[in-house]
């Protein structure tokens, strides 16, 4: 509310598994009404933010503010007040195995909201559609495909009309028919609802297709935020390496690799 | 080790406070319990074990009667067997067989269901669609195995004796008649009544030890049978312990 530009501020975040920091210290801001891609090689910490940012792991240092609320130390009932203004497409879309599809997407309304089920089956009809899932409605999980899933877990996470939609990895594992079908369903969120989007990804195409805004992690800090323009302009060594798929360089001299094996 | 211990101790005692909470007092708070799923955990905890909870107490009534006869045979008191097999199965090992039934059914079947959806993150998905996973997933259980675990034991307790009084009667040349009367004036209320407490107390141990261990799944579903295996074994014992507990319980003050 204070700050309209900026729908989550992070300052200084820190957290650990155990003894091993996973995120060192990150501080930046994600615009409001924009998509931003947070990117980053395997394992430097991606879904690890991601949960932070929609409270389902609590830092060991730094703040997070959502709509310049704090919600670090959010109660539980506090934290689902804030989770209501968001919708999560998880990595293997979670949708609920024992479920159909339109109960699924019905889940979250019937839980928060006390509309007739006439009026339920309608909006349940009308999320399906916006997602090309019409028809499915009595489909199991199990008897759908990846990207289909994919798009009911979207439906679900659109159920409440949210206004921040968190994706991880929408598009891995996904053909690239398939994966560009769900970047324009992204984009189309973005132009007609207004949401603002979070999508954790390392699928270069993807990026370049949906981002307006874009963080880059690299083991745990920030290695770069800024505008698509300005990541393909940027020449940092590390950043050109993921941008234009160079492996990483070989870090050992025969001797020292004998010695790795070796286990000395 | 000390630290897994104590984060496992206060892992276990949250699932309990969260399950009572979500189970007895949020209902009261307007968050009611599920109450269709509910009704689909008591079919498939209570209903569908109903063939296999009678055909062993059956057996057991009828081993149970035959071992008794032949200890009270030879003291000429073969009318006692009616005792024996009422008053063991009421106030043991009904309760207890029906719960050692229902951890290897329900038991297993909790922790395999939320451990799946654990490691698949559906769970992460109901939180934060602002759903609490122990009100979604474990509160319709808890109430489901509190009344189906004594509703089975009852079941247990009339077949069982039948078991008994059919081998009676016929091997035993008994007289049905006079076997029933002995029957019902060895069983008191009581006996009855703290099996049926013992019972209670089990479906309670075999919920929470299924969902503990399902909560526990980190990694994929090579763990889910691993914490499946040990909801078994694990509830087992606890219904042991809060066995010997319970029955220490009664002998002193009833
Ligand atoms: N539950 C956990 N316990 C311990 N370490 C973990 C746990 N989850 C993640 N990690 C570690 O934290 C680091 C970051 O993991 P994270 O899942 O955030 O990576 P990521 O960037 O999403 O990778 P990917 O692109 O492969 O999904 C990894 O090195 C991982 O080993
Ligand atoms: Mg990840």
């Amino acid at each position: 509310m204070q700050n309209t530009e900026h729908a989550i501020e992070v300052t200084g975040l820190r957290t650990r598994y155990g003894d091993r920091e996973v995120l060192k210290g990150l501080t930046f801001s994600i615009p409001r009404g924009k998509t931003t891609v947070i990117l980053g090689g395997s394992g430097c910490g991606k879904s690890t933010l991601l949960k932070h940012l929609i409270g389902l792991l609590r830092p060991s240092a730094g703040s997070i503010r959502i709509n310049g609320r704090e919600i670090t130390t959010l109660d539980e009932p506090g934290m689902d007040r804030v989770r209501g203004k968001m919708g999560v497409l998880f990595q293997g879309a979670a949708l609920l195995n024992s479920m159909t599809i339109a109960d699924n997407v019905a889940l979250p309304i019937r839980e928060h909201t006390k509309i007739n089920e006439a009026t339920l089956q309608i909006m349940v009809r009308m999320k399906l559609d916006l997602v090309g899932l019409s028809g499915f409605d009595h489909f199991y999980p199990s008897q759908l495909s990846g990207g289909m899933k994919k798009r009911a877990g979207l439906a679900r996470a659109l159920a409440l009309d949210p206004e921040m939609l968190f994706f991880d990895e929408p598009s891995a594992g996904l053909d690239p028919v398939t994966a560009a079908g769900l970047d324009e369903l992204i984009m189309k969120l973005r132009n007609v609802f207004r949401m603002t989007i979070i999508v954790v990804t390392h699928e270069l195409p993807s990026v370049f297709a949906i981002a307006d805004y874009v963080i880059m992690l690299d083991k745990g800090q920030i290695l770069f935020a800024g505008t698509l323009d300005g990541l393909r302009a940027s020449d940092h060594p590390r950043i050109r390496m993921f941008l234009e798929r160079k492996p990483e360089q070989q870090a050992y001299s025969p001797d020292d690799y004998f010695r790795v094996i070796a286990g000395e | 080790m000390a630290f897994t211990l104590r984060k496992d101790i206060s892992d276990a005692s949250r699932i309990i406070n969260h399950s009572f909470y979500w189970t007895f007092i949020s209902p009261f708070r307007g968050k009611p319990v599920r109450i269709r799923a509910m009704i689909s955990e008591m079919v498939k905890a209570g209903y569908n074990s109903v063939p296999i909870v009678a055909v062993i107490s059956f057996f057991v009534g009828i081993i149970l009667a035959l071992q008794a006869a032949y200890q009270l045979k030879r003291v000429g008191a073969l009318i006692y067997v009616a005792n024996l097999v009422g008053v063991s199965l009421t106030r043991e090992l009904s309760p207890i067989l029906t719960a050692i039934i229902v951890s290897g059914r329900s038991g297993s079947a909790f922790a395999a269901e939320i451990g799946s959806m654990k490691a698949a993150e559906e769970v992460d998905a109901l939180v934060t669609m602002g759903i609490n996973p122990i009100r979604f997933l474990v509160s319709p259980k808890l109430i489901a195995l509190m009344v189906m675990v004594p509703a089975l034991t009852m079941l247990s307790d009339v077949i069982g004796i039948s078991g008994g009084f059919l081998l009676s009667v016929s091997v035993l040349d008994m007289h049905p008649y006079n076997y029933y009367q002995q029957t019902i004036n060895a069983l008191l209320v009581k006996d009855v009544f703290t099996g049926l407490i013992k019972a209670w107390a089990f479906g309670i141990v075999i919920t929470i030890v299924g969902a503990y261990q399902g909560f526990k799944v980190e990694g994929g579903a090579e763990e889910v049978g691993r914490r499946t295996t040990s909801s078994v074994v694990a509830s087992i014992f606890l219904v042991i312990i809060f066995d010997l507990f319970f029955t220490m319980l009664f002998y002193y003050f009833t």
